[in-house]
């Protein structure tokens, strides 16, 4: 890996880090603050669940970031981690509260306009709308959790000592869970936006399990977050979690209970698994803001105990932040990368061409999709899906129809040398995928889509299933392996 | 291992707790059969009875000063640590006038003249039972039970009461012919009886407030 790679991959680890150490405060703070847990104890457990968390569990958030705009250069993901944190970092000096996931979403879209790129507008739609719902989810967990706690309190009388032991038990297995949700969440908004760009190759552990990119580069970012916790948190924990809220550690254990479940309910994909093979629709699996989590639950258990102590203007500021933080962290994202490309001659995407060859042609007759308009634009080259998209619009094609054909024409360069083949981790495919590959020895793709249809010429364990509920996990992991071979024989340039 | 150790320390605390409940009620109980014994000239019993409850106070206090520093050095119930040391420590504190009003009656020897006498014994029932109802308000309290409130009204009731048997009593003395020293040295007694149902007062009054912190 080279050094460039480090350096850029810092910002998502020093600037993230302590961002994802603050939010750790969301989850033992009230415990450390009122003494009822110590710094030490809290601060292990938080790390090695949050650790945990982020390498099993990471995933499915990622994924979703991922799919919003493709980040495809490394200096790209660093400015937009970078706009991101800067943001988060500038509203939080000015006392405004402010929601990390909200900012690096701004930040892709930033990216998307500076480059180009399409934005996925349904993607869009879903996150914002898991905004909306994260904190109303978190309050209504919290007010019926705090109601059944109570009730439960008032029968079982348990002796005030005893309630105390239970409650520290309580709130530090909360806190376990709530550290390994907040890790499997919010590890996309440190790391996310650098999973297509990720300097690392998947290994093996003997034949036990193995260790894809995604998750060495979540493992790095939760590390980070680790020891942003010892480092950081403790003055943090203590003053936050006193002064913030002063809640009674049973409401405390109710707000990180609530708070976890929602995290851990747009993070599970074990949990999504579930649901699809129940035939139930699933719950997408978004970075959703912890700190709105936590605030939906207080408010929750606010609107329980009759409405009195909420202020309307905390209300007031979190719906601000839907639309103030997406949109600053996008402009600055977009100015930042103007510099970076501009002034300090980095390669914020990679180059990418667009261009109706004619196995595009012939493909796109293959799926009925009428190719005369197309045919008009045959000869010209195109740099930014952004002006494709709209060429294509005059032409009358729909949206559906726009994304597929921008897909396949977009320009790729694959070259499967012998020497590069070596490369290979032969553990970390099936038998048959890894035949598949080494099949298409010294062969060369000039479009994605090529080299998928080759590879599931070669072998039908590189075919996607159907698109549904219960084969998207599937389709998601060989989804990430198909990654890991375009990144390894992509040659630089096009063709 | 150390969840179970930690339930167990629990428990012990939770006895510690329970004993010196105790030790106030048998203070105040041993309180009442002492000045009764005084009351019917039964001095053997009253020294009796004064030793015992000398006695139980410094066990009470013993055990208090173990619960509190346990309760600090566990950095235990840190929401309401202030309050139940608060609790505790008032507690105490009658158990304090109950010895205190025995040592005067040993050191001064009052003589009670037979009217007063039902008056005396009444007023000392009463103020017994408020400090009975304040201990089992605070067994509830620290039980987790709702039922704070029932021992409490009683508290307030018997303190109630005291007050009107005081102050019938003291206007009976002072309508005797008794000369003035005597009658101030019998309205004096009076006072420390009566002071036990006050302080039994105070007390419940600042449990009604940790109980309504502790219904979270």
């Amino acid at each position: 890996m080279e050094v460039a790679g480090l350096v850029f991959l810092s910002s998502g680890l020093f600037l993230g880090g302590p961002r994802g150490a603050k939010k750790t405060t969301n989850v033992f703070g009230t415990a450390v603050g009122s003494g009822m847990v110590r710094f030490a104890t809290a601060a292990i457990i938080c790390s090695v669940f949050v650790i945990l968390g982020a390498v099993i569990s990471g995933a499915g958030a990622a994924h979703t970031l991922g799919k919003l705009g493709a980040v495809n250069a490394i200096p790209g993901a660093f400015m937009v981690a970078f706009a991101a944190a800067l943001t988060v970092y500038a509203m939080t000096k000015a006392g405004l509260p402010v929601s990390t996931t909200q900012a690096i979403v701004g930040s892709i879209v930033g990216w998307n306009l500076f480059t180009g790129s399409l934005t996925g507008g349904s993607t869009l739609v879903t996150l914002v709308a898991t905004w909306i719902i994260c904190p109303v989810l978190a309050a209504v967990i919290a007010a019926a959790l705090f109601k059944a706690i109570s009730l439960w309190l008032r029968r079982a009388e348990i002796n005030i000592f005893r309630l105390d032991a239970y409650t520290r038990t309580g709130l530090i297995l909360a806190g376990a869970f709530g550290a390994y949700s907040l890790g499997a969440n919010n590890i996309a908004n440190v790391m996310g936006v650098f999973v297509p760009v990720s300097p690392f190759t998947a290994f093996s552990i003997g034949d036990l399990f193995t260790v894809s990119s995604a998750q060495q580069l979540f493992l790095l970012g939760s590390v980070a977050i680790a020891v942003g916790v010892f480092t950081y948190s403790k003055k943090v924990m203590m003053t936050v979690g006193s002064s913030l809220m002063s809640l009674s550690p049973i409401a405390a254990f109710v707000v990180v209970v609530s708070h976890s479940i929602v995290l851990f309910l747009f993070a599970s994909q074990g949990l999504e698994h579930f649901l699809a093979n129940l035939g139930l629709p699933t719950i997408p699996l978004v970075p959703v803001s912890s700190s709105q989590a936590v605030i939906g639950a207080v408010v929750g258990i606010g609107l329980l105990k009759g409405g009195r102590g909420i202020r309307g203007r905390v209300l007031g500021s979190i719906a601000a932040g839907w639309a103030v933080t997406p949109l600053i962290a996008g402009v600055l994202c977009f100015v930042a990368l103007f510099f970076l490309q501009n002034v300090f001659n980095q390669q914020v995407s990679r180059l990418v061409v667009y261009e109706f060859t004619n196995p595009v042609l012939t493909r796109l007759a293959d799926e009925s999709i009428d190719i005369g308009g197309v045919k008009s634009l045959n000869g010209r080259r195109f740099f930014k899906s952004v002006v494709l998209a709209d060429e294509l619009d005059r032409l009358a094609y729909d949206d559906e129809e726009i994304s597929r054909i921008v897909d396949l024409a977009e320009i790729d360069n694959f070259d499967f040398h012998p020497d590069r083949l070596a490369d290979l981790g032969e553990d970390y495919l099936t038998p048959d995928q890894y035949a598949a590959v080494i099949r298409l020895s010294g062969r060369i793709f000039t479009h994605r889509w090529l080299l998928d249809d080759a590879l599931v010429e070669g072998s039908e364990e590189w075919a996607l299933l159907s698109d549904s509920t219960i084969n998207k996990l599937y389709n998601r992991e060989i989804d990430e392996k198909r990654r890991a071979i375009y990144s390894l024989f992509r040659v630089a340039g096009a063709p | 291992m150390k969840r179970v150790k930690l339930f167990n320390k629990t428990r012990e605390l939770e006895s510690q707790i329970d004993e010196f409940c105790e030790k106030v009620d048998q203070g105040a109980m041993t309180f009442k059969i002492g000045i009764n014994s005084y009351i019917n000239d039964d001095f053997a019993a009253f020294e009796e009875k004064l030793k015992q409850v000398n006695q139980l106070e410094s066990q009470g206090d013993t055990l208090r000063r173990n619960i509190e520093r346990r309760l600090y050095e566990q950095t235990l119930i840190p929401e309401s640590r202030g309050d139940v040391l608060g609790l505790l420590e008032n507690m105490d504190t009658i158990l304090n006038s109950c010895e205190g009003a025995m040592w005067q009656f040993a050191i001064e020897k009052p003589h009670i003249p037979e009217e007063f006498h039902t008056d005396y014994i009444n007023l000392t029932d009463a103020s017994v039972s408020a400090v009975d109802s304040l201990v089992a308000a605070s067994r509830a309290f620290f039980r987790g039970a709702e039922t704070v409130s029932d021992h409490m009204h009683k508290v307030l009731f018997y303190e109630k009461e005291g007050d009107k048997i005081s102050t019938r009593l003291k206007m009976a003395i002072f309508a005797d012919g008794l000369d003035l020293a005597h009658k101030a040295q019998l309205r004096n007694f009076v006072e420390h009886i009566d002071d036990i149902a006050d302080t039994a007062e105070d007390v419940a009054d600042r449990l009604a407030i940790y109980s309504i912190k502790r219904s979270i």
